[in-house]
Protein backbone atom coordinates (compact mmCIF):
# COMPACT_ATOMS: atom_id res chain seq x y z
CA UNK A 1 0.00 0.00 0.00
CA UNK A 2 1.62 3.27 -0.56
CA UNK A 3 1.02 6.31 1.49
CA UNK A 4 -0.42 9.12 0.76
CA UNK A 5 0.45 11.33 4.02
CA UNK A 6 3.17 11.08 5.48
CA UNK A 7 4.69 13.16 8.63
CA UNK A 8 7.88 13.30 9.76
CA UNK A 9 9.05 14.52 13.02
CA UNK A 10 6.31 17.54 12.70
CA UNK A 11 6.71 20.54 15.14
CA UNK A 12 4.99 24.00 15.12
CA UNK A 13 5.88 26.52 17.99
CA UNK A 14 4.11 29.27 17.89
CA UNK A 15 7.00 31.47 20.18
CA UNK A 16 7.59 29.43 23.08
CA UNK A 17 4.32 27.40 22.85
CA UNK A 18 4.71 24.05 21.23
CA UNK A 19 0.98 23.65 19.71
CA UNK A 20 2.49 20.16 17.81
CA UNK A 21 5.44 18.08 18.96
CA UNK A 22 7.15 15.85 16.51
CA UNK A 23 4.45 13.59 15.14
CA UNK A 24 5.19 11.32 12.97
CA UNK A 25 2.11 9.80 10.97
CA UNK A 26 1.90 7.94 7.59
CA UNK A 27 -1.57 7.49 6.39
CA UNK A 28 -2.22 4.46 3.39
CA UNK A 29 -4.94 4.93 0.67
CA UNK A 30 -8.34 3.60 1.55
CA UNK A 31 -7.72 4.60 5.89
CA UNK A 32 -9.84 6.63 7.41
CA UNK A 33 -8.00 8.14 10.27
CA UNK A 34 -9.66 9.66 13.30
CA UNK A 35 -7.44 12.75 14.94
CA UNK A 36 -8.70 12.64 18.59
CA UNK A 37 -7.81 14.96 21.14
CA UNK A 38 -8.82 17.59 23.69
CA UNK A 39 -9.60 21.43 22.55
CA UNK A 40 -6.25 22.55 21.86
CA UNK A 41 -4.26 19.57 21.49
CA UNK A 42 -2.64 20.15 18.38
CA UNK A 43 -5.54 18.63 15.50
CA UNK A 44 -6.50 21.66 13.58
CA UNK A 45 -2.90 22.96 13.86
CA UNK A 46 -1.44 19.47 12.57
CA UNK A 47 -4.11 19.65 9.97
CA UNK A 48 -3.22 22.97 8.85
CA UNK A 49 0.30 22.42 8.05
CA UNK A 50 -0.87 19.27 6.17
CA UNK A 51 -2.85 21.70 4.20
CA UNK A 52 0.02 23.98 3.97
CA UNK A 53 -1.79 27.00 5.28
CA UNK A 54 0.82 26.44 8.04
CA UNK A 55 4.61 26.38 7.78
CA UNK A 56 6.08 23.44 10.03
CA UNK A 57 9.00 24.62 12.38
CA UNK A 58 10.27 21.76 11.93
CA UNK A 59 9.78 18.60 10.63
CA UNK A 60 8.04 17.39 7.26
CA UNK A 61 4.97 16.72 5.53
CA UNK A 62 4.46 14.69 2.39
CA UNK A 63 1.29 14.62 0.51
CA UNK A 64 0.96 11.83 -2.27
CA UNK A 65 4.54 11.83 -2.83
CA UNK A 66 5.07 15.84 -2.67
CA UNK A 67 6.83 17.79 -0.36
CA UNK A 68 4.24 20.00 1.21
CA UNK A 69 7.06 22.55 1.57
CA UNK A 70 8.74 22.86 -1.33
CA UNK A 71 6.06 22.03 -4.11
CA UNK A 72 2.67 23.26 -2.27
CA UNK A 73 0.47 23.86 -5.84
CA UNK A 74 0.98 20.31 -6.57
CA UNK A 75 -0.02 19.17 -3.22
CA UNK A 76 -2.89 21.46 -2.72
CA UNK A 77 -4.21 20.04 -6.22
CA UNK A 78 -4.08 16.44 -4.79
CA UNK A 79 -5.63 17.79 -1.07
CA UNK A 80 -9.17 18.58 -0.73
CA UNK A 81 -9.38 20.53 2.60
CA UNK A 82 -12.35 21.55 4.92
CA UNK A 83 -10.72 24.11 7.37
CA UNK A 84 -12.15 23.91 11.17
CA UNK A 85 -15.83 25.88 10.90
CA UNK A 86 -16.09 25.29 7.10
CA UNK A 87 -15.33 28.73 6.05
CA UNK A 88 -16.67 29.88 2.72
CA UNK A 89 -17.81 33.31 0.98
CA UNK A 90 -20.97 34.41 2.79
CA UNK A 91 -22.25 36.84 -0.11
CA UNK A 92 -22.10 33.94 -2.75
CA UNK A 93 -24.31 31.19 -3.21
CA UNK A 94 -23.43 27.74 -3.24
CA UNK A 95 -23.80 27.21 -7.07
CA UNK A 96 -21.33 30.61 -7.33
CA UNK A 97 -18.97 29.60 -4.96
CA UNK A 98 -18.60 26.07 -6.45
CA UNK A 99 -18.45 27.46 -9.69
CA UNK A 100 -15.24 29.85 -8.54
CA UNK A 101 -13.70 26.15 -6.92
CA UNK A 102 -13.95 24.41 -9.69
CA UNK A 103 -12.73 27.27 -12.00
CA UNK A 104 -9.58 27.33 -9.45
CA UNK A 105 -9.17 23.79 -9.72
CA UNK A 106 -8.99 23.99 -13.87
CA UNK A 107 -12.18 22.61 -14.52
CA UNK A 108 -14.13 24.11 -17.28
CA UNK A 109 -17.12 23.46 -20.15
CA UNK A 110 -19.31 20.26 -19.44
CA UNK A 111 -16.77 18.72 -17.13
CA UNK A 112 -16.93 21.73 -14.72
CA UNK A 113 -20.99 21.20 -14.48
CA UNK A 114 -21.00 17.68 -14.47
CA UNK A 115 -18.54 17.80 -11.27
CA UNK A 116 -20.81 20.63 -9.21
CA UNK A 117 -24.18 18.65 -10.24
CA UNK A 118 -22.73 15.74 -8.60
CA UNK A 119 -20.99 16.84 -5.66
CA UNK A 120 -23.90 19.42 -5.19
CA UNK A 121 -26.39 15.57 -5.38
CA UNK A 122 -23.65 14.27 -3.24
CA UNK A 123 -24.19 16.60 -0.24
CA UNK A 124 -27.55 17.47 -0.87
CA UNK A 125 -27.01 21.25 -1.86
CA UNK A 126 -29.61 21.32 -4.87
CA UNK A 127 -32.99 23.17 -2.75
CA UNK A 128 -30.10 25.72 -1.31
CA UNK A 129 -28.34 25.74 -4.85
CA UNK A 130 -29.10 29.54 -5.49
CA UNK A 131 -28.99 31.21 -1.58
CA UNK A 132 -27.23 33.09 -0.31
CA UNK A 133 -24.11 30.99 1.92
CA UNK A 134 -25.08 33.83 4.60
CA UNK A 135 -28.75 32.92 4.94
CA UNK A 136 -28.16 29.12 5.31
CA UNK A 137 -28.03 26.64 8.06
CA UNK A 138 -24.83 25.99 9.87
CA UNK A 139 -25.86 22.50 8.80
CA UNK A 140 -25.95 23.62 4.94
CA UNK A 141 -22.75 25.85 5.82
CA UNK A 142 -20.70 22.88 6.44
CA UNK A 143 -22.22 20.94 3.51
CA UNK A 144 -20.79 23.88 1.38
CA UNK A 145 -17.29 23.15 3.12
CA UNK A 146 -17.87 19.75 2.07
CA UNK A 147 -18.59 20.19 -1.19
CA UNK A 148 -15.81 22.49 -2.00
CA UNK A 149 -13.33 19.68 -0.30
CA UNK A 150 -14.46 17.03 -2.46
CA UNK A 151 -15.28 18.70 -5.69
CA UNK A 152 -12.09 17.68 -7.60
CA UNK A 153 -11.88 14.01 -6.22
CA UNK A 154 -8.86 14.63 -4.20
CA UNK A 155 -6.56 11.52 -3.33
CA UNK A 156 -5.88 12.55 0.17
CA UNK A 157 -9.11 14.44 2.47
CA UNK A 158 -8.66 16.71 5.11
CA UNK A 159 -11.51 17.43 6.89
CA UNK A 160 -11.33 19.46 9.95
CA UNK A 161 -14.27 18.48 12.37
CA UNK A 162 -16.82 17.70 9.81
CA UNK A 163 -20.17 16.53 11.10
CA UNK A 164 -19.51 19.05 13.75
CA UNK A 165 -22.73 21.01 14.08
CA UNK A 166 -24.90 18.56 12.15
CA UNK A 167 -28.49 16.89 13.00
CA UNK A 168 -28.06 13.09 13.41
CA UNK A 169 -29.26 12.39 10.43
CA UNK A 170 -26.98 14.96 8.53
CA UNK A 171 -24.20 13.57 10.59
CA UNK A 172 -25.38 9.84 9.36
CA UNK A 173 -25.21 10.63 6.13
CA UNK A 174 -21.90 12.55 6.06
CA UNK A 175 -20.12 9.66 7.57
CA UNK A 176 -22.00 7.75 4.88
CA UNK A 177 -20.39 9.51 2.69
CA UNK A 178 -16.81 9.68 4.10
CA UNK A 179 -17.30 5.98 3.99
CA UNK A 180 -18.34 5.79 0.22
CA UNK A 181 -15.07 8.00 -0.68
CA UNK A 182 -12.94 6.09 1.99
CA UNK A 183 -11.76 3.00 -0.42
CA UNK A 184 -9.56 5.02 -3.24
CA UNK A 185 -8.45 7.98 -0.89
CA UNK A 186 -6.31 8.84 2.40
CA UNK A 187 -8.75 10.60 4.66
CA UNK A 188 -8.00 12.51 8.23
CA UNK A 189 -11.05 13.54 10.00
CA UNK A 190 -10.56 14.92 13.31
CA UNK A 191 -13.34 15.48 16.10
CA UNK A 192 -14.24 15.06 19.53
CA UNK A 193 -17.23 12.91 19.28
CA UNK A 194 -16.12 9.30 19.89
CA UNK A 195 -18.85 7.57 18.82
CA UNK A 196 -18.04 8.93 15.29
CA UNK A 197 -14.54 7.39 15.64
CA UNK A 198 -16.30 3.81 16.08
CA UNK A 199 -18.48 4.77 13.02
CA UNK A 200 -16.60 5.84 10.16
CA UNK A 201 -12.44 5.41 11.12
CA UNK A 202 -10.32 2.45 10.22
CA UNK A 203 -7.85 4.14 12.86
CA UNK A 204 -7.71 6.71 15.59
CA UNK A 205 -4.62 9.07 17.09
CA UNK A 206 -4.91 10.40 20.13
CA UNK A 207 -3.45 13.37 20.61
CA UNK A 208 -2.53 16.20 23.48
CA UNK A 209 -0.60 18.91 24.53
CA UNK A 210 1.04 18.26 20.96
CA UNK A 211 2.05 14.98 21.11
CA UNK A 212 0.99 11.70 19.68
CA UNK A 213 -0.36 9.40 22.52
CA UNK A 214 -2.13 6.21 20.89
CA UNK A 215 -2.22 5.05 17.61
CA UNK A 216 -4.67 1.85 17.15
CA UNK A 217 -7.59 0.81 15.57
CA UNK A 218 -10.83 1.77 17.53
CA UNK A 219 -10.78 -1.85 18.59
CA UNK A 220 -7.70 -1.50 20.17
CA UNK A 221 -8.72 1.96 21.67
CA UNK A 222 -11.56 0.33 23.06
CA UNK A 223 -9.37 -2.59 24.72
CA UNK A 224 -7.64 0.09 26.47
CA UNK A 225 -10.40 0.41 28.55
CA UNK A 226 -10.68 -1.96 31.53
CA UNK A 227 -14.61 -2.34 31.53
CA UNK A 228 -14.48 -3.69 28.21
CA UNK A 229 -15.94 -7.32 28.02
CA UNK A 230 -16.50 -6.92 31.73
CA UNK A 231 -19.35 -9.15 32.54
CA UNK A 232 -22.45 -7.05 34.42
CA UNK A 233 -24.84 -8.84 36.29
CA UNK A 234 -27.68 -7.43 37.43
CA UNK A 235 -29.01 -9.25 40.57
CA UNK A 236 -32.71 -9.94 41.68
CA UNK A 237 -34.03 -8.38 44.81
CA UNK A 238 -31.34 -7.59 47.81
CA UNK A 239 -29.52 -11.11 47.17
CA UNK A 240 -26.57 -8.79 46.19
CA UNK A 241 -23.47 -10.09 48.57
CA UNK A 242 -24.40 -14.18 48.04
CA UNK A 243 -24.12 -13.58 43.89
CA UNK A 244 -21.10 -11.20 45.36
CA UNK A 245 -19.38 -14.07 47.18
CA UNK A 246 -19.79 -16.54 44.47
CA UNK A 247 -18.89 -14.72 41.49
CA UNK A 248 -15.57 -13.21 43.36
CA UNK A 249 -13.83 -16.68 42.74
CA UNK A 250 -14.05 -15.80 38.88
CA UNK A 251 -12.40 -12.17 38.36
CA UNK A 252 -12.12 -8.85 40.29
CA UNK A 253 -15.45 -7.44 41.62
CA UNK A 254 -16.67 -3.80 40.94
CA UNK A 255 -19.67 -2.59 41.66
CA UNK A 256 -21.53 -0.37 38.75
CA UNK A 257 -21.64 3.51 39.93
CA UNK A 258 -25.48 4.72 39.92
CA UNK A 259 -27.21 0.86 40.29
CA UNK A 260 -27.56 -0.77 43.43
CA UNK A 261 -28.13 -4.07 42.21
CA UNK A 262 -25.45 -4.88 39.60
CA UNK A 263 -22.00 -6.10 39.97
CA UNK A 264 -19.36 -5.72 37.11
CA UNK A 265 -17.08 -8.60 36.96
CA UNK A 266 -12.93 -7.25 35.61
CA UNK A 267 -11.16 -10.61 33.92
CA UNK A 268 -13.63 -13.06 33.33
CA UNK A 269 -15.61 -15.01 30.62
CA UNK A 270 -19.42 -14.42 30.44
CA UNK A 271 -18.92 -18.72 29.84
CA UNK A 272 -17.89 -19.32 33.59
CA UNK A 273 -20.11 -17.06 34.82
CA UNK A 274 -23.26 -18.03 33.45
CA UNK A 275 -21.99 -21.44 34.32
CA UNK A 276 -21.37 -20.37 37.80
CA UNK A 277 -25.21 -18.62 38.10
CA UNK A 278 -26.70 -21.85 36.90
CA UNK A 279 -24.43 -24.35 38.93
CA UNK A 280 -25.36 -22.27 42.48
CA UNK A 281 -28.73 -20.76 41.26
CA UNK A 282 -27.92 -17.47 42.10
CA UNK A 283 -31.05 -14.72 41.80
CA UNK A 284 -30.07 -12.84 38.44
CA UNK A 285 -32.12 -11.31 36.33
CA UNK A 286 -30.00 -10.34 33.63
CA UNK A 287 -25.74 -10.78 32.40
CA UNK A 288 -24.58 -8.96 29.71
CA UNK A 289 -20.89 -8.15 28.91
CA UNK A 290 -19.73 -4.66 28.74
CA UNK A 291 -18.63 -2.54 25.72
CA UNK A 292 -15.41 -0.76 26.46
CA UNK A 293 -16.31 3.42 26.09
CA UNK A 294 -14.09 5.60 23.91
CA UNK A 295 -14.73 8.31 26.27
CA UNK A 296 -13.46 6.84 29.03
CA UNK A 297 -10.00 5.60 27.60
CA UNK A 298 -10.09 9.74 26.21
CA UNK A 299 -10.51 10.84 29.62
CA UNK A 300 -8.00 8.51 30.40
CA UNK A 301 -5.52 9.48 28.20
CA UNK A 302 -6.05 12.91 28.17
CA UNK A 303 -7.12 14.44 31.22
CA UNK A 304 -4.68 15.90 33.92
CA UNK A 305 -4.12 13.98 36.80
CA UNK A 306 -6.65 15.18 39.39
CA UNK A 307 -9.19 14.57 36.95
CA UNK A 308 -8.71 11.06 36.81
CA UNK A 309 -8.08 10.52 40.43
CA UNK A 310 -11.86 11.80 41.08
CA UNK B 1 -2.65 34.30 -15.79
CA UNK B 2 -5.74 31.95 -15.10
CA UNK B 3 -6.16 31.71 -11.74
CA UNK B 4 -5.40 35.84 -11.50
CA UNK B 5 -8.07 36.09 -13.39
CA UNK B 6 -10.45 33.73 -11.63
CA UNK B 7 -9.47 35.41 -8.67
CA UNK B 8 -9.82 38.83 -9.78
CA UNK B 9 -13.18 37.67 -11.24
CA UNK B 10 -14.25 36.48 -7.93
CA UNK B 11 -13.61 39.76 -6.07
CA UNK B 12 -14.77 41.95 -8.55
CA UNK B 13 -18.12 40.18 -8.13
CA UNK B 14 -17.76 40.28 -4.85
CA UNK B 15 -18.02 43.92 -4.84
CA UNK B 16 -21.13 43.88 -6.49
CA UNK B 17 -22.58 41.48 -4.55
CA UNK B 18 -23.71 43.66 -1.81
CA UNK B 19 -24.67 47.06 -2.24
CA UNK B 20 -21.38 48.84 -0.74
CA UNK B 21 -20.45 48.88 -4.68
CA UNK B 22 -23.29 50.85 -5.51
CA UNK B 23 -23.20 53.35 -2.75
CA UNK B 24 -19.31 53.83 -3.29
CA UNK B 25 -20.07 54.86 -6.87
CA UNK B 26 -22.53 57.39 -5.89
CA UNK B 27 -20.87 59.03 -3.59
CA UNK B 28 -17.44 58.76 -5.33
CA UNK B 29 -19.67 60.34 -8.48
CA UNK B 30 -20.90 62.92 -5.80
CA UNK B 31 -18.03 64.49 -4.44
CA UNK B 32 -15.76 64.04 -7.58
CA UNK B 33 -18.93 66.36 -9.30
CA UNK B 34 -19.10 68.58 -6.36
CA UNK B 35 -15.16 69.06 -5.91
CA UNK B 36 -15.09 70.06 -9.35
CA UNK B 37 -17.59 72.28 -9.32
CA UNK B 38 -17.85 74.17 -6.03
CA UNK B 39 -14.17 73.86 -5.16
CA UNK B 40 -12.70 73.93 -8.49
CA UNK B 41 -14.64 76.59 -9.93
CA UNK B 42 -15.50 74.42 -13.34
CA UNK B 43 -17.65 76.81 -15.10
CA UNK B 44 -16.63 80.02 -13.33
CA UNK B 45 -12.64 79.50 -14.55
CA UNK B 46 -14.31 79.54 -18.12
CA UNK B 47 -11.41 77.36 -20.00
CA UNK B 48 -12.33 74.34 -21.32
CA UNK B 49 -10.17 71.79 -19.77
CA UNK B 50 -10.79 69.03 -16.72
CA UNK B 51 -8.28 70.93 -14.62
CA UNK B 52 -10.74 71.70 -11.93
CA UNK B 53 -11.92 67.74 -12.07
CA UNK B 54 -8.88 65.82 -11.72
CA UNK B 55 -6.92 68.64 -9.27
CA UNK B 56 -9.23 67.39 -6.45
CA UNK B 57 -8.51 63.26 -7.47
CA UNK B 58 -5.32 62.75 -4.85
CA UNK B 59 -7.65 64.01 -1.94
CA UNK B 60 -10.70 62.34 -2.54
CA UNK B 61 -8.64 59.09 -3.61
CA UNK B 62 -7.15 59.51 0.09
CA UNK B 63 -10.08 59.06 1.36
CA UNK B 64 -12.17 56.87 -0.66
CA UNK B 65 -9.19 54.66 -1.88
CA UNK B 66 -8.44 52.94 1.95
CA UNK B 67 -11.89 52.16 1.90
CA UNK B 68 -11.95 49.94 -1.58
CA UNK B 69 -8.75 48.05 -0.69
CA UNK B 70 -9.65 47.79 3.24
CA UNK B 71 -11.61 44.41 2.78
CA UNK B 72 -9.06 42.69 0.37
CA UNK B 73 -7.59 40.51 3.03
CA UNK B 74 -8.66 41.81 6.40
CA UNK B 75 -12.20 40.38 5.47
CA UNK B 76 -10.48 37.21 4.72
CA UNK B 77 -8.95 36.93 7.49
CA UNK B 78 -11.54 37.60 9.99
CA UNK B 79 -14.20 35.37 8.30
CA UNK B 80 -11.32 32.46 7.93
CA UNK B 81 -12.21 32.31 4.56
CA UNK B 82 -8.00 33.12 4.16
CA UNK B 83 -7.29 29.35 5.01
CA UNK B 84 -9.65 28.06 2.29
CA UNK B 85 -8.06 30.94 -0.70
CA UNK B 86 -4.48 30.08 0.84
CA UNK B 87 -5.26 25.85 0.26
CA UNK B 88 -6.67 26.45 -2.96
CA UNK B 89 -4.08 25.39 -5.78
CA UNK B 90 -2.76 29.03 -6.36
CA UNK B 91 0.43 30.85 -5.43
CA UNK B 92 0.07 33.78 -3.15
CA UNK B 93 1.84 36.04 -6.15
CA UNK B 94 -1.01 35.09 -8.00
CA UNK B 95 -4.09 36.14 -4.85
CA UNK B 96 -2.46 39.26 -4.57
CA UNK B 97 -2.63 40.07 -7.91
CA UNK B 98 -5.99 38.58 -8.85
CA UNK B 99 -7.39 40.67 -5.92
CA UNK B 100 -5.48 44.22 -6.85
CA UNK B 101 -6.66 43.77 -10.39
CA UNK B 102 -9.98 43.18 -8.86
CA UNK B 103 -9.95 46.73 -6.58
CA UNK B 104 -8.01 48.34 -9.65
CA UNK B 105 -10.62 47.60 -12.18
CA UNK B 106 -13.29 48.53 -9.56
CA UNK B 107 -11.91 51.86 -9.70
CA UNK B 108 -11.57 52.36 -13.07
CA UNK B 109 -15.35 51.79 -13.38
CA UNK B 110 -15.33 54.75 -10.97
CA UNK B 111 -12.91 56.80 -12.67
CA UNK B 112 -15.36 56.08 -15.83
CA UNK B 113 -18.73 57.39 -14.75
CA UNK B 114 -18.30 61.10 -14.83
CA UNK B 115 -17.78 61.26 -18.38
CA UNK B 116 -20.39 63.38 -18.75
CA UNK B 117 -18.21 66.65 -17.69
CA UNK B 118 -15.80 65.33 -20.54
CA UNK B 119 -18.57 65.50 -22.77
CA UNK B 120 -19.28 68.92 -21.48
CA UNK B 121 -16.23 70.21 -22.40
CA UNK B 122 -15.83 69.35 -25.49
CA UNK B 123 -19.54 70.58 -26.31
CA UNK B 124 -18.50 74.17 -24.89
CA UNK B 125 -15.35 74.16 -25.81
CA UNK B 126 -11.72 72.76 -27.54
CA UNK B 127 -10.44 71.16 -24.80
CA UNK B 128 -6.99 69.44 -25.15
CA UNK B 129 -8.13 65.70 -25.40
CA UNK B 130 -4.45 64.66 -25.27
CA UNK B 131 -3.93 66.15 -21.97
CA UNK B 132 -7.33 65.01 -20.35
CA UNK B 133 -6.84 61.01 -21.48
CA UNK B 134 -3.17 61.38 -19.96
CA UNK B 135 -4.87 62.59 -17.07
CA UNK B 136 -7.32 59.98 -16.93
CA UNK B 137 -4.15 57.51 -17.17
CA UNK B 138 -2.56 59.42 -14.64
CA UNK B 139 -5.42 58.95 -12.19
CA UNK B 140 -5.94 55.44 -13.01
CA UNK B 141 -2.26 54.92 -11.88
CA UNK B 142 -2.65 57.14 -9.28
CA UNK B 143 -5.69 54.77 -7.55
CA UNK B 144 -3.36 52.27 -8.57
CA UNK B 145 -0.72 53.29 -6.05
CA UNK B 146 -2.97 54.08 -3.13
CA UNK B 147 -4.90 50.40 -3.63
CA UNK B 148 -1.49 48.92 -3.62
CA UNK B 149 -1.14 50.42 -0.18
CA UNK B 150 -4.15 49.79 1.15
CA UNK B 151 -4.23 46.27 -0.22
CA UNK B 152 -0.55 45.27 1.90
CA UNK B 153 -1.37 47.01 4.76
CA UNK B 154 -5.22 44.82 4.30
CA UNK B 155 -3.08 41.79 4.94
CA UNK B 156 -1.64 42.89 7.88
CA UNK B 157 -5.01 42.95 9.77
CA UNK B 158 -8.43 41.10 10.69
CA UNK B 159 -9.95 44.28 11.13
CA UNK B 160 -11.19 46.40 8.43
CA UNK B 161 -11.60 49.63 10.27
CA UNK B 162 -7.50 49.37 10.73
CA UNK B 163 -6.67 48.46 7.58
CA UNK B 164 -9.26 51.54 6.67
CA UNK B 165 -6.94 54.22 9.12
CA UNK B 166 -3.73 52.53 7.89
CA UNK B 167 -4.14 52.82 4.81
CA UNK B 168 -5.52 56.86 4.50
CA UNK B 169 -2.59 57.52 7.00
CA UNK B 170 -0.01 56.06 4.62
CA UNK B 171 -1.81 57.02 1.23
CA UNK B 172 -1.72 60.72 3.06
CA UNK B 173 2.16 60.78 3.83
CA UNK B 174 2.76 60.08 0.12
CA UNK B 175 0.79 62.06 -1.02
CA UNK B 176 2.32 65.38 0.76
CA UNK B 177 5.53 64.11 1.19
CA UNK B 178 6.47 66.54 -2.32
CA UNK B 179 5.09 69.76 0.68
CA UNK B 180 6.82 71.95 2.45
CA UNK B 181 5.00 70.76 5.51
CA UNK B 182 6.42 67.43 5.61
CA UNK B 183 9.21 68.30 3.94
CA UNK B 184 10.44 71.15 6.41
CA UNK B 185 10.64 68.52 9.47
CA UNK B 186 13.13 66.97 7.29
CA UNK B 187 15.44 70.02 5.64
CA UNK B 188 16.52 71.13 9.41
CA UNK B 189 18.59 68.00 9.87
CA UNK B 190 18.25 65.67 6.90
CA UNK B 191 20.98 65.92 4.09
CA UNK B 192 19.43 67.40 0.82
CA UNK B 193 19.63 63.83 -0.72
CA UNK B 194 17.40 62.71 1.80
CA UNK B 195 15.00 65.58 1.38
CA UNK B 196 15.15 64.85 -2.25
CA UNK B 197 14.46 61.69 -2.13
CA UNK B 198 11.65 62.03 0.09
CA UNK B 199 9.77 64.85 -2.61
CA UNK B 200 10.61 62.55 -5.19
CA UNK B 201 7.89 60.28 -3.78
CA UNK B 202 5.35 62.70 -3.30
CA UNK B 203 2.27 61.47 -5.56
CA UNK B 204 1.01 65.09 -5.92
CA UNK B 205 4.43 66.09 -7.46
CA UNK B 206 4.02 63.32 -9.91
CA UNK B 207 0.28 63.61 -10.33
CA UNK B 208 0.54 67.33 -11.12
CA UNK B 209 2.78 67.10 -13.79
CA UNK B 210 0.53 64.49 -15.47
CA UNK B 211 -2.29 67.07 -15.20
CA UNK B 212 -0.61 70.05 -16.74
CA UNK B 213 0.31 67.87 -19.51
CA UNK B 214 3.56 67.30 -19.53
CA UNK B 215 3.37 63.46 -20.10
CA UNK B 216 6.77 61.96 -18.95
CA UNK B 217 7.36 58.22 -18.76
CA UNK B 218 9.24 58.24 -15.40
CA UNK B 219 5.89 59.28 -13.87
CA UNK B 220 4.66 56.59 -15.35
CA UNK B 221 7.68 54.36 -14.04
CA UNK B 222 6.95 55.90 -10.72
CA UNK B 223 3.40 54.87 -9.92
CA UNK B 224 3.80 51.47 -11.59
CA UNK B 225 7.07 50.64 -9.77
CA UNK B 226 5.43 52.20 -6.68
CA UNK B 227 2.41 49.33 -7.16
CA UNK B 228 4.80 46.69 -7.75
CA UNK B 229 6.74 47.39 -4.89
CA UNK B 230 3.56 46.85 -2.30
CA UNK B 231 2.03 44.19 -3.76
CA UNK B 232 5.93 42.27 -3.07
CA UNK B 233 5.31 43.92 0.15
CA UNK B 234 1.58 42.49 0.55
CA UNK B 235 3.02 38.96 -0.60
CA UNK B 236 5.38 38.90 2.00
CA UNK B 237 3.05 39.83 4.91
CA UNK B 238 0.56 36.97 3.80
CA UNK B 239 3.36 34.58 3.68
CA UNK B 240 4.81 35.91 6.65
CA UNK B 241 1.52 35.15 8.76
CA UNK B 242 2.15 31.41 7.31
CA UNK B 243 4.93 30.65 8.86
CA UNK B 244 4.40 33.15 12.14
Amino acid sequence: MSQLIVLEQLSKYFGAFTAVDSIDLTVPKGQVLGLLGPNGAGKSTTMKMIAGFLEPSSGRAEIAGFDVSQSPVEVKRRLGYMPEGAPSYGDMTPGSFLNFIAEIRRFSGSEKKRRIDETVEKVRLSEVFHQQIDTLSKGYKRRVGLAQAIIHNPEVLVLDEPTDGLDPNQKHHVRGLIEEMAKDKAIIISTHILEEVEAVCTRAVIINQGKLLVDGTPEELLERDPHHRAVVVTVLGDSGDKVREALSALGLIESVVGRLDQIRLIGSNSKDVSRMIREKELPVEEVYIEWGKLDNIFRQITAPREAIDA
Amino acid sequence: MHNIYIIAKREFQAYFATPVAYVFLVIFLAMTGSFAFFLGGFFSRGQADLVSFFSYHPWLYLALIPAISMRLWAEERNSGTIELLMTLPISTTEAVVGKFLAAWAFTAIALALPFPMWVTVNVLGNPDNGVIIASYIGSFFMAGAFLSIGACLSAGTKSQVIAFIMAATVCFLFTMSGLDLVLNFFRVWAPDVLVETIASFSFLTHFQAVTNGVIDLRDAIFFLSLIAFWLFANVIVVDMKKSA
